[in-house]
């Protein structure tokens, strides 16, 4: 799979601010293309922020959330540590990057 | 066809059949994401839809929305969040998303959702088995979903 996370984790005052974007088109399943045929649903359904072996952090997505979706959360942290972003889909397609905490 | 090929198809498809079912739909909240209102779904999110509406979550959102396509929303709260829930009421599935906290985590989360028409977006926090609400009405000149 492609890179399709990108992510900037940054420590302050014990507390490490994250914001995460994500390549994905995020169908939902609603439109249709130009022959009038329906596109099928293809969307990101859950998102999981790892740190050390803890899941600090964990979302879940429904079809409203925008094309190429935008998140950004804070958990206790120090600079240095190490973090992982992981993405699921619909399709069991998945993706996930490992940030470096600045 | 050649025996090689024959074998990878075969070994592919395999791993697509193992892979697949226990990847797909893994934790999702199915009958409350596709709830087609928002108090269905707050009752099939949190078993409950009683809520309380609090000072002490903050949802910043845009009071008109330019592009419905892109609705920024920023929920935060004070409170001991277990779980933050965000419902768009007139989105065909209300449900938008939730996000769970670990230990460590500061109650909030930013993201950005679509909005079909103008709507209230309700945000709900779960703290100590209670829900805690705050909701704003978004005015939507362009609608995000089919353009």
């Amino acid at each position: 799979m492609a890179k399709t996370i990108r992510s900037k984790a940054k420590a302050k005052n014990g507390m490490v601010d994250v914001k995460v974007l994500m390549k994905h088109p995020m169908e939902t399943g609603l439109r249709k293309d130009k022959d009038g045929n329906q596109i099928p649903p293809h969307f990101i359904q859950s998102v999981t922020a790892t740190a050390g072996d803890a899941v600090v952090f964990s979302a879940e997505f429904n079809t409203s959330v925008s094309k190429d979706p935008y998140l950004a959360f804070a958990y206790a942290g120090e600079k240095g540590s190490a973090l992982t972003i992981a993405w699921s889909d619909n399709t069991g397609a998945t993706d996930s990057a490992d940030v470096k905490v600045k | 066809m050649d025996r090689r090929s024959v074998l990878r198809a075969i070994s592919g498809a395999v791993v697509a059949a193992i892979a697949l079912p226990r990847m797909a739909w893994a934790s999702w909240s199915e009958s409350a994401m596709k709830a087609n209102e928002s108090t269905a779904a707050m009752n099939e999110l949190f078993g409950t839809a009683e809520n309380v509406a609090s000072a002490e979550v903050k949802l910043k959102a845009p009071e008109i929305a330019e592009n419905g396509a892109v609705v920024p929303l920023e929920v935060s709260t004070s409170l001991p969040a277990e779980q933050i829930a965000i419902f768009i009421d007139k989105n065909p599935s209300p449900l938008a998303m939730t996000a769970t906290f670990g230990a460590g985590a500061a109650g909030l989360v930013k993201t950005r959702v679509r909005m079909g028409e103008t709507s209230n977006v309700v945000a709900v926090v779960k703290s100590g088995g209670k829900l805690y609400s705050a909701s704003q009405e978004v005015k939507v000149t362009i609608g995000g979903c089919g353009g």
